[in-house]
């Protein structure tokens, strides 16, 4: 709730054991409606404008959209397994391809990294919340009201099925007649406000909230590949922005923008498009980059090598990820001095890739490893990683790229890149920071098994499409026949089947991760404070944190921090020795605890303004009367949201008796929200 | 030790710039490519006007230079309310938000009287790619002046309530802010869509 006096010694309880809250009341109203006050129970996870709460509900719903896209690629490799497949007809097939790769992108590995980035940003700049808590929350109302909008297309005539980058005239009324591609167009730019804010939100944050003596060059590597990835949003989501208007204008209004027929340039979408979709792809992977840069370090017992270095390239990417979009249109005619210069630009952003590369490779070099799941999933990242990128090089290459485009290279390549690159980063993140969030650790045995059927079942699947690819077959065909499949080690009936079945051994490996989710909720033992002897500031607090995050605000004086507090340089042997437990510097902490904490209260109008924002998309579809009604609901908590005050004041509740500090503080457990 | 710790104090910052002030100046720059999207798609489009009617054929330049100096001059208005929001002189405040308003309101109108001449003279929104493209980009443009105009008048509801939350000077600021962006932002559109000719 609003003001947490005394902080609670003990770490968090579960917030179904913590005893009520007293009755609190709320005095004011604000455009109707008064301030929700629920501290437990489903009402507080609603409202809640919480970065920890937010974080988790991010994270709950990016794995389910995780599951729902994972099975419809086991849906495309099920068909395309034997030669005339059945499972799917053509057009569902489109569908599924379209949704797959939309799944994964905007509603799986986005929405989880705004998961982490929510969650450990505040601890690991040592604040207490984002900047602007109530627009935290509506990002997450919106990128879920996104996610459903996009996906009620396949119970309401057929989802989407241009293709994820939905070229014209695919994306058109003539080969799309069903209304997928309008919900796909306007669930995405719901969820593209989710961007948006968000990387307004965490740049404020990072730039303005960081504790005392944390230099920009003393903050952990993830924070600050997420603050690069949150620059990308930024301006790489108004290109979309203006792309997907410019369609829906066309499919609703009549408006000619991609019609070739009335004089369109074929080539305007596709540049829009890639100029936000080539950003994007460093949006999916630069987080990943961050988490490992994380676990790395820890599990090699070594500080980062070449810190500097690693964020600098990490901002590099940043830089020249913006010039390199055409490499996408290599065979659509760019001319060959647009083809040359976008060629060579994507060739220089493998320079900086390579330097993380050989930095993570170097912070492993003598140090004492220990192979942790999250380690083990790390180091996958950089050997699957190198393999992608080194299959992207030789599309910088535009002769060789011609020859790739369109085919299962090209499919290789990004999967050995997105699922090698950013999904393994995300499972790793998954294994280091789970006490973090639960305070509970993942099995480690189950885990073993995770990583080691992801890592054969993702070689299985991808590895042989490199070879599918380079004999021609085409990606988004939904049938290769018998006939033209070639003999011998080339044979495309013998690697689409290795394919298909490296698939499935896949889906077993993310079972078990599932499965050892509910084990490590049904298992009662504690995870330790400090389970992985870490560095930074995330873990120089309770698992899991309390409301207020840390009872006194951390003053910096070094890059990782937390190691620093805990050992220190012995002056004769310049070798590191403890000199305090984590448990030891959690105390100190609690000792100069903060008196009076003033917490971002919680509000209903983020969650009132993003259930508008689906219903105009829906009246836009089918009836803009209804659109109108969605309107008014957005002006009106719009309306409502202004007049409240983000942290409330005292005088925005009823006062209860019985509970001292002078009547109107109001005592509030640990994670109560 | 005895101190109140504020989460969410403005003054406090890293930057010394505040949250919703850095927020707001991030925004804007993503609305910098909003509208380059939207000017680039113009720019390629404006030529192909198939049967339908070409810009010179539609544009009233001197009708449209008053109305963009109407719209100019509300900048200078929101300079004079943010100037007495700082003097904490709320009467003028409200005043000249008022004032900015209206002059928006009038740009808008002019907008509308624009669109229906544009369209009696035979340039609807699907009659061209020129028609499609200068209505989407100027339809943009007018929608954020609307928005400003609604942000103004109830900023004004607001005000004459003592309801605002946070510091009163700052929000009449942020608003200036944007409202002064939409301006900037027309100034170029005037340029490239009117002046220049195809």
């Amino acid at each position: 709730m609003a003001i947490i006096e005394r902080p609670s010694p003990s770490p968090a309880t579960i917030p179904a054991l913590t005893p009520a809250a007293p009755a609190i009341t709320p005095a004011r109203t604000f455009g109707a409606l008064r301030r929700p006050v629920a501290s437990t129970g489903w009402k507080s996870w609603l409202f809640t404008v919480d970065h920890k709460k937010l974080g988790l509900m991010y994270g709950a719903m990016a794995l389910f959209f995780f599951i729902v896209g994972g099975i419809e690629a086991v849906l495309i490799r099920m068909q395309l397994a034997a030669p005339n497949g059945k499972v799917l007809n053509a057009d569902l097939y489109n569908q599924m391809f379209t949704m797959h790769a939309t799944t994964m992108v905007f509603l799986f590995v986005m929405p989880m990294a705004a998961a982490f980035a929510n969650y450990f940003i505040p601890l690991q700049i040592g604040a207490r919340d984002v900047a602007f808590p109530r627009i935290n929350a509506f990002g997450f109302w919106c990128v879920l009201g996104g996610g459903i909008v996009v996906n009620l297309a396949w119970f309401l005539g057929g989802a989407a099925d241009g293709g994820w980058f939905m070229y014209a005239p695919n994306s058109g009324p003539v080969f799309s007649p069903s209304h997928g591609v309008d919900f796909w167009a306007l669930g995405l730019q719901i969820a593209g406000i989710a961007s948006l804010t968000g990387a307004i939100n965490l740049i404020v944050t990072v730039l303005n909230m960081r504790a005392p003596g944390m230099t920009l060059m003393k903050m952990p590597v993830f924070t600050w590949m997420i603050t690069v990835v949150q620059f990308l949003l930024l301006f790489a989501v108004p290109v979309i922005t203006v792309a997907l208007f410019l369609l829906s204008f066309q499919r609703m209004f009549g408006a000619q923008f991609f019609d070739v027929a009335a004089g369109a340039d074929p080539l305007l979408w596709q540049h829009l498009f890639w100029i936000f979709g080539h950003p994007e792809v460093y949006i999916l992977i630069l987080p990943s980059f961050g988490i490992i840069s994380e676990v790395l370090p820890v599990f090699s017992r070594k500080p980062l090598f070449g810190y500097p270095f690693v964020v600098f390239s990490g901002a590099a990417i940043g830089f020249v990820g913006w010039g390199v979009w055409a490499h996408h249109m290599f065979a659509s005619g760019l001319g060959p001095v647009s083809v040359a210069v976008f060629s060579v630009a994507t060739m220089a952003i493998a320079v900086p890739t390579g330097v993380k590369i050989i930095n993570w490779t170097l912070t492993m070099w003598g140090g004492k490893l220990v192979f942790t799941t999250a380690m083990k999933f790390a180091i996958g990242l950089v050997v699957l990683f190198t393999i992608g990128g080194l299959s992207g090089v030789t599309h910088s290459v535009a002769p060789s790229d011609t020859q790739q485009t369109d085919t299962y290279y090209i499919v290789a390549h990004f999967h050995y890149v997105l699922f090698g690159g950013a999904i393994f980063g995300i499972f790793s993140g998954f294994y280091y920071w789970w006490p973090k969030m639960f305070g509970k650790m993942l099995n480690e045995r189950l885990g073993s098994w995770n990583f080691w059927l992801m890592v054969i079942g993702m070689n299985l699947t991808f590895g042989p499409m490199h070879i599918l690819g380079l004999q021609g077959q085409p990606r988004r065909m939904y049938v290769w026949t018998e006939a033209r499949a070639g003999e011998g080690f080339f044979n495309l009936a013998f690697w689409n089947l290795v394919a298909s079945i490296g698939s499935l051994i896949l889906t077993v490996g993310v079972l078990f991760f599932l499965i050892n989710i509910v084990v490590t909720a049904r298992n009662k033992e504690r995870a330790p404070l400090d389970p992985w002897n870490a560095r930074s500031l995330e873990w120089m607090t309770s698992n899991p944190p309390k409301e207020h995050n840390f009872d006194s605000i951390p003053h910096v004086h070094h890059l990782d921090e937390f190691f620093h507090r805990k050992y220190e340089e012995d002056p004769v042997t310049h070798t590191m020795r403890e000199v305090a437990t984590a448990e030891q510097v959690l105390a100190e902490l609690e000792r100069n605890a903060d008196q009076h904490i003033h917490m971002p209260s919680p509000s209903y109008w983020p969650i009132v303004l993003a259930t508008g924002l689906p219903i105009i998309a829906l009246g836009l579809i089918y009836s803009i009367p209804v659109a109108i009604v969605g309107g008014l609901i957005v002006l009106y908590a719009m309306y409502g949201w202004a007049l409240e005050p983000s942290v409330a004041p005292e005088s925005d509740f009823d006062t209860v008796s019985g509970n001292g500090a002078s009547g109107n503080g109001h005592a509030v457990g640990a994670s109560h929200g | 030790m005895a101190e109140t710790a504020v989460a969410h104090d403005s003054h406090a910052s890293s930057t010394g710039i505040s949250n919703v002030k850095l927020g707001m100046w991030l925004f804007l720059g993503s609305e910098c490519l909003l509208f380059g999207g939207l000017i680039s798609t113009y720019m390629l489009y404006r030529g192909r006007v198939a049967s339908g009617p070409t810009p010179e054929q539609v544009y009233d330049i001197p009708f449209t230079s008053v109305s963009s100096f109407v719209l100019l001059m509300s900048s200078l208005t929101m300079v004079l309310a943010v100037s007495a929001a700082h003097k904490k002189d709320d009467r003028n405040t409200n005043l000249w938000l008022t004032i900015t308003a209206l002059l928006g309101a009038t740009f808008v109108g002019g907008q509308v009287y624009e669109f229906t001449a544009f369209y009696n003279e035979g340039l609807g929104f699907t009659t061209s790619l020129f028609g499609s493209s200068f209505y989407t980009l100027t339809g943009f443009h007018g929608v954020h002046v609307t928005v400003g105009i609604i942000m103004l008048l109830a900023l004004v509801a607001i005000n004459k309530r003592s309801r605002v939350p946070g510091s009163k000077s700052e929000t009449v600021e942020m608003i200036g802010l944007y409202w002064h962006f939409v301006d900037i932002v027309w100034i170029i559109i005037f340029t490239l869509v009117y002046l220049i000719p195809v």
